[in-house]
């Protein structure tokens, strides 16, 4: 049985995912605009909310996926930091971009939905206040990774600044459990059925929770593909340089 | 075409409009930028076989 470790090697890393990235691909799209669809048009007005509910669709998949872009990139982190796999330490800086843009989209569509529903675009509230935070952790790590020209140890330094920002990550799933104040509402899914959301509204927006999910693996793949491509380039040119 | 969606049409509409923009930038950014790098990289890799 081979092991995972075999996709630290970057030839190997580029051979499987010349092959996956086309499915992954295709499911993604496919997931992303049937549950769109069916969000946006074959889905009822909700009692209190009326249309705003169909923002869910998007808001919710972002958020999830906001926080478990960050948790990915810890994973990636600290197998870089006890490992030393370049290609873990690369697919952590291909999530960021895409982590930032999905924290983006739940800010704005947050503050969009907030708007009608408490009558304020934005408020100091514990989750939308670590959800900003964490937003300004992902600028932060592009920019670092930016201004690093030694590949290792913009690596290092980008872990350590990971390792601090999952405090963030956290708190922005949990901040409304921890405080009892602010606006934002609990969890819309959850496996306690009380808590969650009705199925008329559950069903799609769990198929756009999956074509979230299956984006994000399909850029971040993208991405570390092409990671992986220019740190080769930066390396040859170096060695072509010092010839 | 579009569903009913009443006074919250601008809200609804935007959320969409916004959110579809941010993801499409970003999926042709990484795309362009996948094929630029590629594209530099082969041709380097073919000057340095060709030098020997």
């Amino acid at each position: 049985m081979s092991s995972i470790w075999e996709y630290a090697n970057p030839k190997k890393f580029i051979a499987t995912t010349d092959k996956v990235l086309p499915w992954i691909t295709i499911l993604a799209v496919s997931a992303l605009v049937t549950g769109l669809i069916w969000g946006f048009w074959f889905t009822p007005e909700d009692v209190r909310q009326g249309a705003t509910v169909k923002i869910i669709y998007l808001h919710v998949p972002s958020a999830m996926m906001a926080i478990n872009a960050w948790v990915m990139m810890l994973i990636a982190s600290l197998i870089w930091i006890v490992r030393r796999h370049h290609v873990s330490a690369l697919a952590a800086r291909a999530a960021a971009p895409v982590g930032m843009a999905m924290t983006l989209i739940a800010l704005i569509t947050g503050a969009i939905w907030g708007q009608p529903m408490w009558g304020t675009w934005w408020v100091w509230d514990p989750r939308l206040t670590s959800f900003l935070i964490l937003f300004l952790f992902y600028l932060g790590y592009i920019a670092l990774w930016a201004a690093i020209e030694n590949d290792d140890t913009a690596a290092d330094l980008t872990s350590m600044l990971c390792l601090v920002g999952s405090v963030f990550a956290v708190l922005s799933r949990y901040a409304v459990n921890f405080w009892n104040q602010g606006l934002h509402q609990g969890a819309s899914l959850s496996l306690d059925k009380e808590e969650n959301v009705s199925n008329v509204f559950y069903l799609p927006l769990l198929v756009c929770l999956a074509g979230f999910v299956m984006l994000f693996l399909a850029l971040v793949l993208l991405r570390t593909r092409t990671e992986i491509r220019a740190r080769r380039l930066r390396v040859l040119l170096a060695r072509e340089r010092m010839q | 075409m579009t569903p009913e969606l009443g006074k919250y049409a601008t809200e609804v509409l935007s959320s969409y409009g916004v959110s579809v923009a941010i993801l499409l930038a970003l999926t042709g950014i990484s795309l362009w930028r996948s094929r630029r790098i590629k594209a530099a990289l082969d041709a380097l890799e073919e000057r340095l076989k060709n030098d020997g």
